[in-house]
């Protein structure tokens, strides 16, 4: 048989029917939905006299919208009250399972997928977010949709796909002091640019990729979305297998066996041919910082802010000069002399225990520096934070001057309290710099959990990787 | 969904490359649990000079009169000239409803991000990718927007026709097309395939049963 992609092994095994050439019907196994890009996919099935197809797949919370400050009592802003409430009457209604405040279980559903066993090796997996691309870190096909989207997969359980162009990154090489798989994926949007793997679905593979743990690759499948591509996918191994074993929603007994024996196989044979492929050496990469409103506009921490004149072209000098202007940046500065005003760590990309244990390993003992105004640190769920308070990491955070709070994407775009005023700057464990992501104003500058706590104690950003 | 069939329009250039849907819709924006009524607010962080926020009145707002939006000319236009990887980012179709409601129907660009190309479909917006060499033309023709500059754009005959009488092709989707022309409903197609979901479920509990729970 010819040797297939991991990416065509799931492709193949979801394909319903086919709709012309290149798209298919596309059955999906998980839908993962919350509170915003819900409320108008529900009314849509209300309006239709439709029902669910399969409620059984569908998994729900409210995480966007959410106070961190807690979860208990109302919620004060009337039109967050409102998108919240209105995902329990809909859950309510259509027979949903929904996570809601107060449960341990509530959380940022990339989060919560894959804690609860919800995201499974071989599924496809979709929700109405484009981070959705995390779930391939289990070996399923997943990615983000839009509203009508959501309604589509609600009324039928299938989508119209259309297939996508496959890029295998191959990275190899032990990860130097101070790197992680934030900084990994960081130089990858940094070499492929924002749209370099547009429409694509990029295979993560190599000794490094191996080495990491699911925290590090959800984190690198997370943000693979910000380099345009549709899907990132780990291929299935024995860290894999043991991350799910016992989760909630995975299968038991029998059904564990005859599901791993099927999962092993979910990885690129030798030889399978991809569209694209891209080397990376890990043992080369450095703490990377972002230093413009774009997830491309990165730079290692002991590097510069760049030149715009040194940009041949004309429509991306252009660019650069707005960002410039937007960070309030002059080209040439050290990363490390600029001094942000808060630090926000938490978001989908790193709220996960392992993100936290990185960061107070570096705030153990320390204290946050008299210039930050504001240190955040938000589990990405509530188990992730009864965990992290089970090993002493919020005592640590909170000696240290941090505060620690309830789950939800909180300060990663500001849609609850938790938001940047204008002209402040902020080191954030986030994945999106956009102008005004955090905040109307707020300027932002992505980095791993670690550096987000060296900088919350130093005030600026540091060179964590430089031997001490 | 509304039918797109063909229209003739002002063109609006917004000359920025990754224009990302935070912009086409700030998030303080989300909170509606509504599909309409987000025009006002398109481009909310660089239309106007003050802060926007839900319910702010529209006679309370100071339109930033740089932004092409604003410019008389544009007022009125339904065609968005735009550069590479438009829509990138958040995966919200509140950036499409904005850009509807707003009244645009269709959006030229070198290139469009995935997600947000998707939704244009299910919105009647038509995305139109054409070469960057045809786009640079394009903004050189229309320069900063203030001259009348009128283009057709023909679904059924996948053409632009230019003001000078040029006419540029472009692709479509043959299925998308098909759909948008007739403004059809994509659940209801599906719907018609439910035989063919069914018997694909019975295939996959014998493959993973673990999926099913009974
Ligand atoms: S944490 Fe941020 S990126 Fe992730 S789902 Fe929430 S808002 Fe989106």
């Amino acid at each position: 048989m010819t040797p297939r992609t991991l990416f065509d092994k799931l492709w193949s095994r979801h394909v319903v029917a086919m709709r012309g050439e290149s798209t298919a019907l596309l059955y999906v196994d998980r839908h993962l939905v919350y509170e915003v890009t819900s409320p108008q996919a529900f009314e849509g099935l209300r309006l239709a006299g439709r029902t669910p197809w399969r409620r059984d797949t569908v998994l729900a919370t409210a995480d966007h919208n959410v106070p961190t400050t807690s979860h208990t009592g109302e919620i004060r802003d009337p039109l967050s009250r409102m998108q919240v409430e209105r995902l329990g009457h809909n859950c309510r209604e259509f027979g949903i399972t929904l996570f809601p405040l107060g449960d341990r279980r509530q959380g940022i559903i990339h989060v919560i997928g894959p804690e609860q066993g919800a995201t499974l090796p071989g599924m496809t997996v979709v929700a109405g977010d484009s981070h959705t691309s995390t779930h391939g870190a289990f070996a399923a096909l997943a990615f983000g949709v839009g509203t009508s989207e959501v309604e589509h997969v609600l009324a039928t359980q299938c989508l119209p796909v259309d297939r996508m162009k496959t890029l295998y990154v191959d990275v190899s090489g032990a990860l130097p002091r101070g790197v992680t798989a934030k900084d990994l994926v960081l130089d990858l949007i940094r070499r492929l640019g924002v749209a370099g793997g547009a429409g694509c679905a990029i295979e993560f593979g190599g000794d490094t990729v191996r080495g990491l743990s699911m925290e590090g690759r959800m984190t690198l499948c997370n943000m693979a979305i910000e380099a345009g591509a549709r899907v990132a996918l780990v291929a299935v191994d024995a860290v894999t297998l043991d991350y799910l074993k016992g989760r909630p929603l995975a299968p038991r007994g029998a059904q564990w066996d005859a599901a791993c024996k099927y999962w092993r196989t979910l990885v690129s044979d030798d030889g399978a041919v991809f569209d694209a492929r891209l080397q990376i050496d890990a043992g080369a990469l450095r703490p990377m910082v972002s230093w413009g409103t774009s997830p491309a506009q990165t730079v290692p921490v002991d590097g510069h802010v760049p030149d715009p004149r040194d940009e041949a072209d004309p429509v991306r000098r252009a660019q650069m000069q707005r960002a410039l202007d937007y960070m309030a940046l002059e080209p040439g500065t050290a990363i490390t002399d600029i001094r942000p005003d808060r630090v926000f760590i938490g978001s989908c990309t790193n709220a996960r225990i392992e993100d936290l244990r990185a960061a107070a390993a570096i705030a153990r003992g320390g204290r946050v520096a008299a210039s930050i105004s504001q240190a955040l640190v938000v589990p990405g769920s509530g188990l992730v934070k009864a965990q992290a308070e089970a090993e002493g990491l919020d005592r640590v955070f909170i000696e240290a001057g941090f505060e620690w709070r309830e789950p939800g994407c909180s300060m990663c775009l500001g849609m609850n309290d938790d938001s940047l005023r204008l002209g402040e700057r902020c080191a954030s464990t986030s994945n999106r710099n956009f102008e005004g992501r955090q905040g109307t104003g707020g300027r932002t500058h992505l980095v791993s959990p670690a550096m987000a706590a060296a900088v919350a104690l130093a005030g600026h950003f540091v060179d964590i990787g430089a031997e001490a | 969904m509304q039918p797109f069939t063909a229209l003739t329009s002002h063109v609006a250039p917004l000359d920025r490359a990754d224009v990302d849907t935070d912009a086409l819709i700030p998030k303080q924006f989300m909170k509606s649990i509504a599909r309409t009524g987000f025009g006002d607010n398109l481009f909310d962080a660089w239309r106007y000079r003050d802060p926007g926020y839900p319910g702010k009145p529209q006679s309370a707002r100071e339109p930033e009169p740089d932004f092409v939006l604003n410019r008389p000319s544009c007022k009125c236009a339904q065609i968005l000239l735009a550069r590479d990887n438009f829509g990138c980012g958040s995966s919200r179709e509140h950036a499409l409803w904005a850009l509807a409601d707003y009244g645009f129907r269709v959006i030229v660009a070198p290139s469009f991000a995935d997600i947000f190309f998707n939704n244009c479909f299910k919105n009647g917006v038509l995305p139109v990718v054409l070469p960057t060499r045809q786009i640079d033309r394009l903004f050189a023709d229309i320069g900063d927007g203030r001259k009348d500059y009128r283009v057709t754009v023909d679904l059924a005959e996948q053409t632009l026709r230019l003001p000078d009488g040029e006419v540029l092709g472009f692709e479509v989707d043959a299925y998308r097309k098909h759909c948008l022309l007739h403004g059809l409903d994509d659940i209801a197609l599906t719907l018609q395939q439910a035989d063919d979901i069914r018997a694909y479920e019975l295939r996959r509990r014998t493959l993973e049963p673990w999926l099913f729970p009974a």
